[in-house]
């Protein structure tokens, strides 16, 4: 269906439609928007990760000079009676009732004209609380007296987690469970039997533009203008939070400052919502880059994996437990759990598996999305596993990865069979550019350098639905109504490119409507590399749409079928002047089978596969632990490229991230409390820190995707942890089992294997 | 209006300007409220390089620097240029930019390096942007701009 004539629109590296806007500055972003009358609000947050809130005084805050109001949940109370949401479990409140759950939670809000004057009264706010224990790690949070939330409330939305309604005394937000085969037979059976347990720290997604929202009442009820990922999640469930139709409610969301899985669901936007409704005001949040640390992180993980090996290196069983630190509300955990969990054994064709994933609260920052949903936790797992496997059997990391790996047409551990997934290709192009099969310089000196290989894969979730719009105007100019956010991916070119590449138009002539869920249709998020599949789809059978009117058009007004009369001729034929409009829409849902509970089989797991492959040579200082990555080479599968310049820029971006989380990123705590939220403390990448890096996308086809495109925005970050960690064991024989990998973790590393360990500061 | 409020004098992109201000504003205090927000501030403690602003010919980091040091100063932002000049259109056309929201301090600084180093080499692109941060990650590309800029008549 895909296989139709190309008019050059997709596959060429269009420049990005907003790249003028954003060289002059002058791109819309919710941080510039300030409307009549408005306040700006500042949060005074929770100082402490567990306890009753015995008293908040607000009286010197609220007799602060130019403060206009300080608001606490009781006030929340008078205009949202049920305040708490999330897209899992009804867990997270608009402002703390009677407990904090953690340091930096919302506890009250100081609303003034000028947002100095706010922040001054908020620091005047005092709270008294009852602390209560506290637990910060995932596989402690299993069995911890301490318990995070008195009785869990699952949202509804999910049907694997109605069993989990009412349940009390437990911390756990979502088991998973997988079972396919017989495991212990193959364990029983087995040559050898591996087993090592691998661990990742919470890192954050920091978008340069933090969370940002604003909300103004309006004659028919609310419109939120916020840096958001998810306009029609806000809508409804903002619409679910004040018990009105969904119509009352519009969200609008311009350019994003970055995303990156953060601005996902409800941030900021029922805090706004409420703010305005009880100030009938217009009420501007926008926090700093220290508070986004108290708002979203991606999760610690602890990932226990085992496995079967015969003596030939044929992996036969594998059991994989993994716990993930979920913060003090679920937000979208208990997904990541099963919809990323259900890959943990990897990309290999093994006949009995067990997976046990489960999503734990803790009284930390709440955990959700980060650029792979979960997947570059599970990649850094089980690609270390394969290579400390080959190590030990003396086989070859390529070698054993060509014996095991899931070929198309296998079953997948959940049964569902693979296809269109370029495992091997992408296997096979990383060890091309890595040059694996030549012999490799190493150095004898103080500095030895070594080389690695990874690769992962990961499932689009499912099911999840696009709805996109295409209007054709009467001078045969086409404009695209879709709720897909461009938050720097380039989704605006990319959409355009489908929409040109149908009506045979340029795609520079196309314009995008962004997000305003008066005027745009349904979406369910920009998240998880689903959207160029899932809208790319809707746009194109939009667009398809609008060329089937267009001929109907044509055939009405009497033009004769093959012509090439300009569109704006057939308005004028039959509207007798530049009037009227085509319009064509579309709605794009996949088909999916959910797994089954006891075993988590299906047949239909997911839309599309993504793959990500990377390879890393390294120099590692022996006398200090430093490791320097003199290569990394990313390949991924993209399925077709629709604009080849942003899928590569995209494949770089995801591997700087992650080299940022592999190298240098980790958020400290002592005792629940961050010490290190500023970019001061807390390093992301700069241009100084970034290794060479070559990056490209396989040749390859989803061949249900528009134009057999698929997503691409996370590929890039699968692999790259383990390839560096593979490469550090091959240069110096240690094992770093943690992200992220510091020097000093190595030093530790090499003296320990020396028999000369450090003593524990 | 406080009794803390004092004018000050300045030119803003080529303008004579008066404005009132609090002492505790800093540079982006001050140019939102004349509703330029190309300089925006991310980290607040000058290590993204979002807020970068032009003073005196020098780049500075507009979340340090106080709006009280403009009276009598001349300030560029990005705003600062009808049409594209080269660095610009080489952060267009190399794909240099993602989400858009680090790129006026990247394209400023990018100006000062080549007015420094007409040609530069990685290294002392490396070292030159060293204090402006894309999360994004499009480093690879932004070195590619300035090499390209690099080789294109001024503007």
């Amino acid at each position: 269906m895909n296989k139709i004539m190309r008019h050059g629109q997709v596959g060429r590296s269009a420049p990005r439609l907003e790249a003028r806007e954003k060289a002059t500055g002058r791109a819309e972003y919710v941080h510039n928007l300030r409307l009549p009358g408005m306040l700006y609000g500042k949060i005074f947050r929770s100082t402490i990760p567990h306890g009753r809130i015995r008293s908040i005084d607000v009286s010197a805050a609220a007799a602060h000079p130019g403060v206009y109001r300080v608001i606490t949940a009781a006030d929340v109370a008078k205009v949202v009676p049920n305040p708490y949401y999330g897209p899992a479990f009804h867990d997270q409140p608009i402002l703390a009732i009677d407990k904090v759950h953690h340091v930096g939670e919302p506890v009250a809000v100081v609303l003034a004209t000028d947002p100095h004057v706010a922040e001054e009264a908020a620091a005047l706010i005092v709270a008294q609380y009852d602390e209560l224990p506290a637990v910060y790690d995932e596989v402690e949070a299993m069995t911890s007296k301490a318990v995070v939330h008195d009785v869990l409330k699952p949202a509804g939305t999910f049907p694997d987690l109605k069993h989990l309604q009412g349940k009390t005394d437990t911390n756990v937000a979502l088991d998973f469970h997988l079972r396919r085969g017989d495991v212990a037979k193959a364990f029983a059976e087995a040559d050898h039997v591996f087993e090592h347990t691998f661990r990742t720290k919470a890192v954050l997604h920091l978008p340069l533009e933090p969370f940002v929202s604003v909300a103004e009442t309006t004659g028919s009820g609310l419109t939120i203008h916020t840096a958001s990922q998810s306009p029609s999640f806000v809508r409804i469930e903002i619409a679910r939070l004040l018990g009105w139709p969904e119509n009352r409610v519009r969200v609008k969301v311009p350019y994003l400052g970055g995303g990156f899985g953060a601005k996902l669901y409800i941030k900021l936007e029922a805090l706004v919502a409420a703010l305005a409704l009880i100030v009938n005001r217009p009420v501007k949040i926008a926090l700093t880059m220290e508070e986004q640390f108290f708002t979203l992180t991606k999760h610690a993980s602890t990932f226990r994996i085992k496995s079967a090996v015969s003596k030939d290196g044929k992996i036969t069983g594998r059991e994989c437990e993994v716990w993930w630190n979920g913060g003090a509300y679920a937000d979208i955990g208990p997904r990541i759990t099963q919809k990323s969990g259900f890959t943990a054994p990897g990309p290999y064709d093994i006949d009995n598996v067990t997976i046990d994933s489960y999503s734990l609260y803790t009284n930390l920052t709440p955990a959700g999305a980060l650029r792979g949903f979960g997947i570059p936790q599970l990649v850094w797992a089980y690609e270390s596993h394969a290579d400390m496997i080959a190590r030990a059997l003396k086989l070859d990391p390529l070698a054993f990865r060509r014996k095991n790996i899931l070929r198309e047409g296998n079953a997948q551990a959940t049964g569902t069979i693979m296809r269109d997934a370029a495992i091997e290709a992408v296997l096979e192009q990383v060890s091309a550019r890595m040059d694996w099969e030549k012999p490799f310089a190493r150095s004898s000196g103080s500095v030895k350098r070594g080389r690695g290989i990874a690769i992962g894969f990961k499932a689009s979730i499912s099911p999840t639905t696009s709805v996109a719009i295409v209007n054709v105007a009467a001078d045969g100019s086409a404009t695209l109504y879709c709720s897909t956010v461009d938050m720097g991916q380039g989704s605006d070119t990319a959409n355009a490119q489908i929409v040109a590449e149908v009506l045979s138009i340029e795609a520079e002539a196309v314009r995008i409507v962004h997000p305003d869920t008066d005027v745009t249709p349904y979406d369910m998020a920009t998240l998880g590399s689903r959207s160029l599949y899932h809208m790319g789809n809707a746009v194109r059978l939009a667009a398809q749409d609008a060329k089937a009117k267009l001929a109907d058009l044509a055939r009405e007004v009497g033009v004769p079928e093959g012509s090439n009369i300009p569109i704006a001729e057939l308005f004028v034929k039959k509207y007798k002047m530049q009037a009227g409009n085509i319009i064509g829409t579309a709605s794009y849902i996949p088909s999916y089978v959910p797994p089954e509970a006891e075993t988590g089989q299906t047949p239909n797991a997911t839309p599309f596969w993504m793959v990500g492959g990377a390879g890393a040579e390294v120099e590692v200082d022996t006398e200090t632990g430093h490791v320097r990555v003199t290569r990394l080479v990313n390949v991924g599968d993209v399925g077709t490229l629709i604009n080849p310049r942003i899928v590569a820029t995209q494949l770089s971006g995801a591997a700087v991230m992650q080299y940022g989380f592999t190298m240098q990123e980790q958020i400290e705590t002592d005792g629940g409390q961050i010490t290190n939220a500023s970019f001061a403390d807390y390093k992301i990448p700069s241009i100084l820190d970034i290794p060479p890096m070559e990056s490209e996308a396989v040749d390859a086809e989803q061949h249900d995707g528009p134009f057999g495109a698929k997503g691409v925005g996370e590929s890039g970050t699968f692999a790259v942890s383990p390839a560096i960690a593979n490469a550090i064991d091959d240069a110096v024989g240690v094992r770093i089992s943690e992200l992220p990998i510091t020097p000093e973790a190595v030093y530790r590393a090499i003296r320990a294997r020396n028999g000369d360990p450090l003593e524990d500061a | 209006m406080s009794e803390t409020v004092r004018t000050i004098r300045f030119t803003l992109n080529g303008e004579t300007r008066t404005a009132q201000i609090e002492p505790h504003w800093n540079l982006v205090d001050l140019l939102t409220r004349l509703d330029l927000f190309g300089a925006r501030e991310s980290c607040a403690q000058g290590l993204c390089g979002c807020c970068t602003v032009i003073v005196d010919g020098t780049a500075v980091s507009g979340c340090l620097h106080l709006a009280a040091f403009a009276d009598g100063a001349t300030l560029s932002t990005i705003e600062d240029s009808h049409g594209l000049d080269a660095v610009q259109q080489a952060f267009i056309d190399t794909g240099a930019l993602q989400c858009g929201f680090c790129t006026p301090g990247f394209i400023l600084m990018t100006r000062q390096l080549l007015a420094a180093h007409p040609d530069p080499d990685d290294d002392t692109i490396r070292h030159y942007l060293a204090g402006n941060l894309c999360r994004c990650g499009a480093y690879a590309e932004i070195i590619e701009a300035v090499k390209l800029a690099a080789k294109r008549p001024k503007a």
